[in-house]
């Protein structure tokens, strides 16, 4: 990573965070170390408390969880215990993901409002449209 | 009964307990049996995030857990008991209180140190002495991370896992 932009980590169960990661990098074409994927497969909560710490490295962060509980979002609050200049960010989505890397220059503080308001934005329902007259699926 | 699961996960409330078991189970309490956690409110609230609605958890010591193991047992809420390690669940049964109740193995992860049983269970040389002292006090001890996952009895662990 070349710039001084956060680094954001991505700790979700199972391949999720591998996964929205490989999303973003298609997406977005990220610079390596932009976005680091932990997931908790297999580690004792201190082993992930430990990668999550590793992943961070010092940088300033953003935290990125897919639950605000369990061990990842245990193992995300731990670190900013412990930890300046980190913040986390619970209930990530590809949507707030995207919004990070374009927006990585802001501070933490500005950012963690951002990727919230951002994330919870993208959670639409969308209602099939309401049958047209004349519409060949209300047509016998 | 009244204690519906005795287990033990070093990672304590988290998803498989609370939605795997707790779906199976239905418990409305979660007892958590753990020194250092009964003495550290912020790690308490960190834990009770994980409770979904209907749940309540109560952090206790071992030797407070000691004295009213026998009234959680009688009492009728539905209980799910947790220990972060088999040590724990070892001194929680030194006053027989497990003999002849099932113990579960549900989550001991990778650490220096320890050896793979199961995916889920790695053991280093202490706990698989806890292991067979948890025998010796008569409680029948089995791995099984969720509900529909295949049980292994813990003849098998101490032998290495899975044939």
């Amino acid at each position: 990573m070349s710039d001084s932009g956060l680094r954001g980590i991505v700790v979700a169960h199972g391949a999720m965070a591998g996964g929205l990661v490989d999303a973003v990098q298609s997406i977005a074409g990220i610079e390596e170390g932009v976005l680091v994927a932990v997931s908790n497969r297999g580690l004792s909560p201190q082993a992930l408390a430990d990668r999550v710490r590793d992943a961070a490295n010092g940088h300033s962060s953003i935290v990125f969880t897919d639950l605000p509980s369990g061990s990842c979002g245990s193992a995300a609050r731990m670190l900013i215990r412990n930890t300046s200049g980190v913040g986390v960010v619970c209930g990530v989505n590809l949507a707030m993901l995207l919004d990070f890397v374009t927006h990585r220059h802001l501070s933490v503080d500005e950012l963690l409002e951002r990727l919230v308001t951002k994330a919870r934005d993208s959670i639409q329902s969308v209602a099939a449209p309401a049958p047209q007259h004349g519409d060949p699926a209300v047509q016998g | 009964m009244a204690i519906l699961l005795f287990r033990v996960d070093e990672r304590l409330i988290h998803g498989q307990v609370v939605v795997g078991w707790g779906n199976e189970l239905r418990p409305d309490t979660i007892a958590v049996v753990d020194d250092d956690l009964a003495e550290s409110d912020w790690e308490q609230d960190l834990y009770r995030l994980g409770l979904v609605e209907g749940m309540h958890a109560v952090f206790e010591t071992v030797a407070d857990a000691m004295d009213h193991l026998d009234g959680w047992i009688a009492d009728s809420s539905r209980t799910v008991l947790l220990t972060r390690d088999i040590t724990t669940m070892l001194r929680l049964a030194g006053a027989g209180q497990l003999r002849g109740r099932e113990v579960n193995i549900g989550g001991l992860h990778y650490a220096s140190g320890r050896d793979a049983v199961l995916p889920y269970v790695y053991l280093d040389a202490d706990q698989r002495d806890a292991l067979s002292a948890l025998l010796d006090h008569g409680a029948d001890v089995s791995a099984q991370d969720l509900p529909g996952g295949r049980r292994v009895r813990a003849e098998r662990l101490l032998r290495g896992g899975e044939e």
